[in-house]
């Protein structure tokens, strides 16, 4: 009996711990090599491997851009990791990887910290409000949106909606997509601690789609039909408004090196803003910036 | 003969090695979460962190008591549901089932246990969310602390369930048999003989059920809402906290390590140590109530 239940007690305190613990170490791959390389930019002779990291609405994004880049260049090896906005920044920034990624703007806090970095925005993403179709509201303004989020808004019919109480979903502290939201919704007033909190965009999408009278914020690549995209200032929410400004909420998609990049990163960099690179990222649901 | 003897020895030695690495692991994840979570701990303060009420890491604030009201009340949800369940399930088998019932049951139960807890939180976003929605209370989303709890219940099942069943099976057989020839009923027999015989392992098996429902993770982040709030009724009837949303301390671990840096990682690792001293105090609080028993 004893035995049986130490043996059991062990395995409890274990799981704990690693359910506790075991998820995501940062990435503090050390900088693999990249100066062993001496060509310049289309010479088919570049070769050697860089590091990126960072946020994680950059990731998928990054990896088709370096499939691509080593489709063309064979001996170029480009490894991808997440981490965050703020791992991307700070592992670029102590030069830890050649190339960091965020998915938002860079804090004035961050260039103080970091004096040597070099902001290159290769996309740009916007921020759709989505709610469940239950709600009966498909146009908000820029204030009510804020005032929902804030919690000052609570039921439906304030806006216009069917009555019932609003049901906010959110993202979690420290995600890019919350901080972008944040600095251009928000206006410096905070989202309510009773929103609904859901670590991915994939899951926040789920958490719409099935709870009625809900209400939360996406990424542009994430939105399909099972969610309500609400028109913001009377904009909808689509790749042409936000490609021209019209749509309020877009946020900048950025890649960060410690001074002006060079060889594979900057071969990389370049390829990335050429038309075929641009090209890639249109076809994902970002829009191009050039 | 002498290398009988020689072999003989070295495989305890080995086997001593490997006992010797299980606790050496628990040992060094102890240590390092410990070092990790130390900055936290020294910068912040233990007792703002235990009792802060507030959680922003944006704004440096770590106070850890929506997170542990959340475990807390997750956990009792859990116990209500779960433990009378799962006593009744080990009565059932351990006193009343034939054996060819006990014999499909037992196995149920155990495969409970080998579910991934990741397939437990899909079930419950699917299935028991719109459920718990489905109760009238205005500002109920359905994730909260009812659906949560719903989930542990039946994950804390097989931990309970079978020890619970082998401290009865322990009682003596010459209890019940006397018990029966005094003229009580079967009925009377269990509550008034067995359980009581067995309570010490009973209580045991309950207290290593909570310490399972305590570390579960990612089962909750998908039901329970994440919000950082003390849960509080939704209207006056008190039940009503159990509609509300809540985090638990290994979600908050969960939901932002990812993005964590500098003392909002730290605090992270904080918030390890102190679910780690809990599950050893239950531990051993088991333990001690098994020796008891025993002695």
């Amino acid at each position: 009996m004893t035995g049986k239940l130490r043996a059991l007690a062990l395995a409890a305190g274990v799981l704990a711990i690693v359910g506790g613990c075991g998820e995501g170490e940062q990435p503090e791959q050390g900088s693999s090599g990249a100066p062993d390389t001496t060509a310049t930019v289309g010479q088919p002779a570049l070769s050697g491997r860089i590091s990126v990291a960072g946020s994680t609405t950059v990731q998928p994004l990054a990896e088709l851009l370096s499939e691509a880049f080593s489709a063309e260049y064979p001996d170029v090896e480009i490894t991808v990791q997440g981490g965050g906005s703020s791992v991307g920044v700070k592992s670029a920034g102590e030069g830890t990887v050649e190339i960091g990624m965020a998915s938002r703007e860079i804090k004035n806090s961050e260039f103080e910290e970091f004096p040597g970095i070099v902001v290159h925005t290769i996309a740009r993403d916007g921020i759709a409000i989505v709610s469940h179709p239950d709600a009966g509201v498909d146009r908000l303004t820029t204030e009510q949106v804020r005032n929902i989020f804030n919690g000052e808004i609570t039921d439906w019919s304030e806006v216009g909606g069917s009555a019932g109480p609003v049901i906010t979903v959110a993202r979690e502290e420290g995600s890019g997509t919350r901080a972008a939201f944040e600095e251009l919704v928000m206006d410096g007033t905070l989202i309510t601690g009773g929103a609904v909190l859901q670590p991915s965009n994939g899951a926040v999408r789920t958490t719409v789609s099935t709870t009625p009278m809900s209400i939360g914020f996406l990424s542009f690549g994430y939105l399909d039909e099972t969610v309500r995209s609400i028109a913001v200032d009377g904009v909808l929410p689509n790749e042409e408004t936000a490609a021209s400004g019209e749509y309020p909420v877009v946020r900048p998609l950025n890649m960060i090196t410690l001074g002006q990049p060079e060889g594979i990163s900057k071969a990389w960099l370049d390829f990335i803003m050429s038309p075929d690179g641009q090209a890639i990222v249109s076809s994902e649901g970002y829009i191009a910036v050039n | 003969m002498r290398t009988r003897f020689i072999v003989d020895k070295s495989v305890g030695y080995f086997l001593m090695l490997m006992a010797l690495t299980s606790i050496l692991a628990v040992f060094l994840i102890g240590f390092f979460t410990l070092r990790e979570g130390l900055p936290a701990i020294s910068e912040i303060g233990l007792g703002r962190l235990l009792t802060g009420s507030v959680w922003r890491p944006g704004l440096e604030e770590f106070g850890l008591v929506p997170m542990i009201a959340g475990s807390v009340l997750v956990t009792i949800g859990a116990a209500i549901l779960g433990v009378p369940l799962a006593i009744g399930c080990a009565v059932f088998l351990a006193e009343i089932a034939p054996r060819w019932m006990s014999n499909i049951v037992r196995p149920a139960v155990e495969l409970l246990a080998g579910i991934p807890s990741v397939v437990y939180g899909l079930f419950g976003m699917v299935v028991l969310v719109p459920l718990a929605r489905k109760v009238p209370v205005a500002g109920n989303s359905g994730f909260g602390l009812l659906a949560a709890s719903a989930v542990l219940a039946v994950m804390i099942l097989p931990t309970i369930t079978n020890i619970s069943e082998y401290a009865i099976r322990l009682v003596p057989r010459e209890y019940r048999e006397g018990s029966l020839a005094l003229g009580t009923t079967r009925w009377q027999t269990i509550t008034r003989v067995i359980l009581p015989s067995a309570r010490s392992g009973i209580v045991a098996a309950i207290i290593l059920g909570i310490g399972r429902a305590l570390g579960e993770t990612i089962a909750m982040i998908m039901v329970i809402g994440n919000s950082v709030i003390i849960p509080r009724p939704l209207n006056a009837n008190p039940l009503t906290i159990f509609l509300s949303q809540a985090r638990t301390l290994t979600g908050n671990i969960a939901v932002e390590i990812n993005y964590a840096t500098g003392i909002h990682e730290s605090a992270l690792f904080a918030t390890g140590v102190i679910l780690f001293v809990l599950i050893m105090l239950i531990n051993s609080s088991a333990r001690a109530i098994m020796r008891e028993r025993t002695r």
